[in-house]
């Protein structure tokens, strides 16, 4: 168990700097769209997860979490895709081919917070909730090879096009067991998988899911039918019943209450921006995301390469997701969160570091 | 004889001696509790992986400018370990000494730096790391009042309203009482029976209360029952020396306008430590209204005192006893409400208040029962049951006051 003491120490020794501290941070957000960056004292930050008065005032956890392997990293999390073993069928098309398991682990979901999920994990990227990203191009022939090394009977349900035989609905696999999903990867879209073993509710708050993207064939050049290259970053907004009494204690996004708001995600002014944004929160009907200082295009589901609206403002159910696309135009710190104040407050809230 | 021929019977068979035949079984005790630890042969009922049980309450919260202070105390099994703090569902920053992690049995402060809102509630969760939140609510916030002279005084002064002064201005009664004739004295002491009953209940219902908020390892509510089986049995102990004679002499209805005095004083500490804690808590918005409240309530306790004794002359100085016996203890009360409110306290307190009213009601019953065996009448002629019912109406009415 961590003593948190002397994080917390140091962090006493900001209070007393907190009243001009927490004001003139509130002013740098309010008139950022106002003056231009010159103007703005640039924040302090500093790798190490040094708390920072003057963004956020009090409203964050104290500590940091353990990030070293095996443990989970949100800011690795953000960048890995693991494409699979590929090779091609004799018809010419690819082949990915994933090793996948699920397996019962505790995993740390505030500092010194431990939840006893279930997650799936693979040999290459470890075991983690959210589950590694997979990701492949449209018409690739997809082999999952699962085994349960959980306690519990579990299965892989992918979001998709695909013969109900491999819907992870039926069968059910059970401790030690083994099945294989294969299917053809349509449509292209930013998607999902998640246990369907019943209670759903306790089987995907426990930590079973991950997000699954296909991309548009055809390379990625915006006139050819892809997605024009940019910084690319994978979000799963998700939640935490540390009590299990049908209410979350901890939202966050990729799990870890307010970790990007301790390590800023470092962007560079001008860049394209692109967010696979998946909502796979228990218990509350919808989450968001609003961004500030720019706004987004905003591709619903992925299933199309037009944009459906231009916006800084998604909201989702259980279960939906969006691409969001955009560049920052000024240098600082961008926030984003959900937009209700609650979720927000209770974790789920981070920055984009820009940096020309 | 039989005794002789029972010391030669063991005397013939090898003893132990004294002080080894009582070691024994705590050796025994020792080698199994060894062998517990040892060999962990429940196992079978242990599986892995299973959370720790946790229990901590959060005893006091202070709120300062621009800050609460957060005393919690760990009365779970084991070592407990703070990770995390909300405020109004919203993670927040705080410190903590000595420790995040406390021991069993262990206290710790937290300081939270926050900007709460003068009359508005707010809650305060802690999750320990294994997740379970543990939540104290500050119904109305208000500046907790910090030890001083001033406060100090203001605090006496609260308990002055609530205890002494209304049963100094009920002691006044007496010569008013004193020209009533039996069956008017009879009245009285009736009206006495039912206050005391009134304040029998309402000092119960307090205790549970205030046991509730115990941490769970002190067992609150034990605690509550056996304070006053132990205060009713001790009060006994003292009555129980005293000759029916002396009962019935000025002396011995002295005697039971002190216990008279005693009782109320222990509720009225009750009364002390309720509205010093609701202060403390910030509930002084509620106001001078709550301290009338108390006052009118209580000013009912003064006749109780002085109606055992109307047949009496006692001094001026046997009355400023009484009234500081009754009155005083709610200064006391007040003072530890306000400055260092313990919920275990409070309980033995007002348990040992709920064992002397008992006893109280017994010891004026017993006047009144004599009085009717004396006349040859039932106990529950209508007088009696007249004065009883009103006692308990005045007291449920008064209270009208000081409950919301």
């Amino acid at each position: 168990m961590k003593d948190l003491t002397p994080l917390s120490r140091r962090k006493f020794l900001k209070l007393g700097a907190l009243g001009t501290l927490g004001v003139a941070g509130a002013a740098a957000l309010t008139q950022q769209n106002r003056v231009t960056a010159q103007e703005i004292t640039p924040p302090t930050y500093s790798d190490s997860g040094g708390i920072d008065h003057g963004m956020h005032g009090d409203n964050l956890t104290v500590g940091d979490v353990d990030t070293t392997p095996p443990n989970f990293d949100p800011m690795k999390y953000l960048t890995t895709f693991d494409y699979g073993r590929v090779s091609t069928l004799p018809n010419g098309q690819t082949l990915r081919e994933w090793d996948v398991f699920a397996v019962d682990k505790e995993i740390e979901v505030a500092p010194g917070i431990f939840f006893p999920a279930w997650v799936y994990g693979t040999e290459q990227h470890g075991a983690h909730a959210p589950g590694p990203t997979f990701r492949c191009t449209e018409g690739d022939r997809l082999r999952f090879n699962f085994l349960n090394a959980s306690a519990h009977p579990h299965t892989i349900h992918f979001h998709g096009i695909h013969s109900p035989g491999m819907d992870g609905v039926t069968p059910v696999v059970n401790t030690g067991e083994s099945f294989t999903y294969e299917f053809d990867a349509r449509p292209f879209g930013l998607h999902l998988y998640h246990c369907h073993v019943m209670p759903l509710k306790r089987h995907i708050h426990k930590g079973l899911y991950g997000t699954f993207i296909i991309d548009p064939p055809g390379g990625t050049s915006p006139l050819g039918g892809g997605r024009a290259p940019a910084k690319e970053f994978v979000m799963m907004m998700n939640g935490f019943d540390t009590n299990f009494d049908g209410e979350n204690e901890i939202y966050a996004v990729n799990t870890v209450a307010f970790h990007y708001a301790k390590h800023p995600i470092l962007v560079n002014v001008g860049e394209l921006i692109r967010i696979y944004l998946v909502n796979i929160t228990e218990f509350d009907p919808i989450n968001s995301l609003h961004l500030h200082t720019g706004m987004y295009k905003m591709f619903k589901t992925g299933t199309r390469l037009d944009y459906y609206e231009y916006t800084d403002m998604v909201m989702l159910c259980q279960g939906e997701r969006a691409i969001l696309e955009f560049t920052l135009e000024h240098p600082g710190r961008a926030m984003f969160h959900a937009h209700q104040s609650e979720l927000a407050e209770l974790g789920w809230m981070g920055f984009f570091e820009a940096r020309e | 004889m039989d005794a002789p021929k029972i010391v030669s019977a063991t005397s013939t068979k090898f003893t132990l001696p004294l002080w080894l035949s009582a070691l024994i079984p705590l050796a025994l005790l020792i080698a199994l509790i060894a062998v517990f630890f040892v060999g962990n042969p429940l196992a079978i009922f242990q599986s892995a992986g299973l959370p720790p049980i946790e229990s901590l309450t959060l005893e006091r919260i202070e709120l300062r400018p621009g800050q609460f202070v957060v005393t919690v105390f760990n009365g779970s099994p084991d070592p407990l370990t703070i990770a995390q703090v909300t405020v109004d569902d919203a993670f927040w920053q705080w410190d903590v000494a000595p420790s995040a992690t406390l021991p069993r049995f262990g206290r710790a402060i937290l300081t939270i730096p926050y900007d709460w809102v003068l009359g508005e509630p707010h809650a305060i969760t802690l999750l320990t790391s294994v997740g379970t939140p543990f939540t104290a609510e500050i119904p109305v916030a208000a500046e907790t009042p910090r030890p001083g002279l001033n406060q100090f005084l203001a605090y006496g002064l609260l308990g002055i309203y609530i205890g002494v002064i209304p049963v100094a201005l009920g002691l006044l009664w007496f010569p008013a009482m004193r020209r009533m004739g039996r069956r008017g004295l009879n009245f009285v002491l009736a009206l006495t029976i039912g206050l005391l009953v009134f304040l029998l209940i309402d000092t119960a219902l307090e205790a549970l209360e205030v046991a509730g908020g115990v941490a769970g390892v002190f067992q609150g509510l034990p605690v509550a029952v056996f304070a006053a089986l132990l205060s009713w049995l001790a009060i006994l102990a003292v009555s129980g020396r005293q000759s029916e004679a002396e009962r019935d002499s000025s002396s011995g209805r002295l005697r039971i306008a002190t216990l008279i005095a005693l009782s109320i004083g222990l509720h009225n500490l009750g009364e002390g430590l309720a509205v010093g804690a609701a202060f403390a808590l910030g509930e002084a918005a509620l106001g001078s209204f709550l301290v009338i409240g108390f006052t009118l309530h209580n000013v009912t306790e003064g006749v109780g005192i002085a109606a055992p004794v109307t047949k009496d002359r006692p001094s001026l100085k046997s009355f400023i006893g009484l009234a500081a016996l009754a009155g005083l203890p709610a200064v006391v009360g007040a003072w530890m409400g306000g400055f260092a409110y313990s919920p275990l306290l409070a309980t033995i307190f007002l348990g040992i208040g709920v064992g002397a009213i008992w006893q109280v009601i017994v010891e004026v019953g017993r006047l009144l029962i004599r009085d009717a065996e004396k006349h040859g009448v039932s106990v529950a002629n209508w007088i009696n049951v007249a004065g009883l019912a009103l006692g308990i109406a005045v007291m449920y009415f008064t209270a009208y006051f000081v409950k919301f």
